[in-house]
């Protein structure tokens, strides 16, 4: 006799792939080709691509049914044949399906082990030297993190495209920060964030291309642009709850970006604007000879020229810029201030009641978040040497809303997680092209799935009456 | 007793909600270090002659003024304003705390705008000014000793919302006295709690009537609230004003017992 649970895990692994099959059909069965101008396009059938995702799909499923069922053993014998079978010289059609099977593998054993993986955490994190892990993980995490970040650019790791991707996470991480104050903190749920990062960006590009300002003279103004617009559009719209601001606040990113995009005179429209000078380092550029009445850092320095060092001093003031943005908010959440702002993400009806202004509160929150977002937005442009409205689409704002959202709202240390995750990960999957989405995807399901109260889900209170662990708390 | 001045006046209080009349023309006051109940069938319109004290409606109709250093139109004011310059502070019938805050903050953020002065808006407070700092230790001292009378000094860095529910209406209490306030409106403070709770409750509020030396209202169901402890009790029903006086002259009055029990006259007496 067959098991009557192994029957019905394999009609649900059949069912499974058969909407894989219906959905994959058209999008993976068949790829439109130009075969030159006359003949036009013309298909090419990727059916053995299609049978060996459904295949995976297949057994994947019945991996997965398996590990729900208790049967570890033989889902984690399924995962492992797959990592096999992924890592094999075995001839398949794309590379990208050699991949896609060995992470199935992986992604099924993990998944066949976790219930022990879980237990084992839990029961050792009741142990009492578990328990001294456990604070100093929460407690040093920062500082270990902030260490690996200064020391990051003198290991030999430090390559062009590590330092590169380095500035790019440090970019969202800051913006995840500025971010993090009008969400996490204050609780209004913004969807047009990246427009106070293009005012940065653009008042960095005009000031600097058109009146000859440098970009430490900048950064401050650009921060006070991006604060105005943050006031200028909250004044309106903060009477609005919930939903009703997350439209709005969506409506006001496209407005900005579609006045980039046609206001031709002033910002040279969709064909952006270039040759943005960099930044300085007292007064010396970055560069291999220098233009008339600079100097180069390397002749101040009296080192060798090497390209590098521009990005190495890039990383060095974003995780300076990063770092400020930090200590601001970490200060506000213990000032006056910032406590509203959490009380009127708790309840804004109490607040009234007890005195606070709301309106005011959360358009401070709304000019800090926008002020950084424009320090970030200058940091971009001076970067980039070169922007156009294409860099600040709404996947841009949703990309730094979910960094936000699956950090664990509020929480400065999820934000850097998320972001090494959601950043890091998807670029370090460059070579596999398109699909690295994919593992962007991957990163927002795993975290959704294993911690759907953010990566840090604890908050830890600005303020304490009895110190840690004297009783009181549990 | 009557040379006294109120220190809330409330006149000719009308709310229209469109067609509905929630409250026609109710006037009443409370003398400060009283505490003055309002009571009345459910949908009598109490909570709504609260909602129209604190600001959160606007009376159709009506003169609402509260005595303090001057006289505050609050009709005229707006939701915060209440709150901040008359210093009016109320609870709410479903407890409004911040939950995820703990309990020190939560009264800390009752002294939003007395620390914020002190704070420079947060200019001071941001470069660590030891004026911020002097005025957060008050701010903590008057937190610490609420907490010792509410007795929950030791669950101070709890999240206010894992306290159990008498706790979270105590510290609820409070916070609304951590605003410093003149006058306290307590919604249906004695709702859901226990005989013992309620008891504890009577003293607190004799206590702030006496030792705080505030004036209080207060909507009650539980009667053995409102008859030990009142002063001066209101009747509403349906809208209107039924009665008015101290509280064993309302217990009596007939037109109290039908509005309460329709005709059955001995039920409202023990």
């Amino acid at each position: 006799m067959v098991d009557p649970r192994l029957l019905k895990m394999l009609k649900d692994a059949a069912l499974t792939a058969l909407v894989a099959a219906a959905l994959g059909i058209f999008i993976v069965g068949f790829r439109t080709v130009d075969v030159g101008s006359r003949a036009g396009l013309s298909f090419q059938y990727e059916f053995v691509d299609l049978a060996v995702a459904l295949v995976i799909i297949f057994f994947g499923r019945l991996g997965l049914q398996m590990a729900a069922m208790g049967l570890r053993w033989p889902a984690i014998a399924l995962g492992i044949v797959m990592i096999a079978a992924g890592a094999s010289p075995m001839q398949l059609p794309s590379g990208f399906l050699h991949w896609f099977v060995a992470l199935g593998g992986v992604l099924l054993v993990i998944r066949a082990v976790w219930p022990w993986a879980d237990q084992a955490i839990h029961a050792a994190a009741r142990t009492p030297t578990g328990r001294i892990v456990n604070t100093i993980g929460t407690q040093w995490l920062g500082w270990v993190l902030l260490g690996i970040a200064i020391v990051m650019p003198f290991t030999p790791f430090a390559d062009q495209k590590t330092m590169d991707l380095g500035v790019l996470i440090l970019t969202y991480v800051m913006l995840g920060w500025g971010l993090n104050i009008v969400v996490g903190l204050a609780g209004l749920l913004d969807l047009g964030y990246v427009a106070f990062y293009a005012v940065g960006a653009y008042a960095y590009a005009l000031l600097s291309t058109q009146h000859g300002l440098g970009f430490w003279a900048v950064l401050p103004l650009a921060g006070m642009f991006s604060a105005s617009f943050g006031i200028l559009l909250g004044f309106p719209v903060l009477r609005l709850r919930g939903d009703y601001l997350a439209i709005v606040t969506l409506g006001f990113g496209e407005i900005i970006r579609l006045v980039l995009l046609n206001w031709v005179d002033f910002t040279n429209g969709p064909a952006g604007i270039g040759t943005i000078p960099g930044p300085t380092l007292f007064g010396a550029v970055f560069a291999e000879t220098a233009p008339e009445g600079k100097q180069t850092v390397s002749e101040m320095l009296g080192i060798p020229f090497h390209g590098i060092h521009r990005l190495i001093f890039l990383y060095y003031i974003i995780l300076l810029l990063a770092l400020i943005t930090n200590l601001f908010t970490q200060r506000m959440r213990r000032l006056p201030v910032g406590r509203a702002w959490e009380a009127l993400r708790e309840d804004e009806t109490a607040c009234k009641a007890l005195g606070i202004n709301p309106t005011n509160t959360k358009l401070t929150a709304f000019a800090v978040g926008a002020m950084f977002a424009g320090f970030a937005g200058s940091f971009f442009a001076a970067k980039q040497r070169f922007i156009s409205p294409e860099s600040f689409t709404f996947i841009e704002s949703a990309i730094i809303l979910a960094i936000v959202v699956l950090g664990g709202m509020g929480s400065q240390i999820g934000v850097v997680l998320a972001a090494v995750l959601l950043i890091g990960l998807p670029e370090w999957f460059r070579e596999l092209g398109n699909y690295r989405m994919l593992a962007f995807g991957l990163a927002m399901v795993l975290i959704m799935v294993f911690r759907p109260r953010g990566l840090i889900g604890h908050r830890e209170p600005s303020i304490r009456l009895h110190p840690v662990g004297s009783g009181g708390s549990g | 007793m009557n040379a006294v001045t109120p220190l809330i006046e409330v006149e000719h209080l009308t709310m229209r909600f469109g067609g509905l009349v929630a409250i026609d023309d109710v006037s009443f006051s409370g003398r400060p270090r009283e505490i003055t109940a309002i009571i009345g069938p459910n949908g009598a319109g109490k909570t709504t002659v609260f909602n129209c004290i604190t600001g959160f409606y606007k009376p159709t109709v009506g003169r609402l003024t509260l005595r303090g250093d001057r006289d505050y139109l609050l009709e005229r004011m707006l939701g915060h304003e209440i709150g901040q310059r008359a210093r009016v502070a109320r609870t709410f019938q479903n407890i409004r705390l911040f939950p995820a805050m703990t309990v020190l903050e939560n009264l800390l953020v009752a002294q939003h705008n007395k620390l914020m002065l002190a704070s420079g808006y947060s200019v001071f407070g941001l470069l660590g000014l030891p004026v911020y700092r002097v005025a957060e230790e008050a701010a903590i001292a008057l937190a610490r000793a609420w907490l010792e009378r509410i007795g929950l000094l030791a669950d101070a860095d709890r999240p206010a919302g894992e306290l159990p529910y008498g706790a979270q209406r105590r510290l609820e209490i409070a916070r609304a006295m951590c605003t410093e306030p003149r006058l306290l409106c307590l919604d249906e403070p004695a709702a859901g709690l226990n005989p013992r709770e309620s008891a504890e409750l009577n003293q607190l509020l004799v206590s702030i009537r006496d030792r705080d030396g505030i004036g209080v209202l207060l909507i009650e169901h539980d009667m053995s609230v409102v008859m030990n402890i009142s002063n001066h009790v209101v009747v509403l029903d349906y809208g209107r004003k039924i009665a008015e006086g101290p509280p064993a002259e309302v217990q009596r009055d007939p037109a109290v017992i039908r509005a309460y029990l329709g005709t059955d006259e001995e039920a409202i007496g023990d």
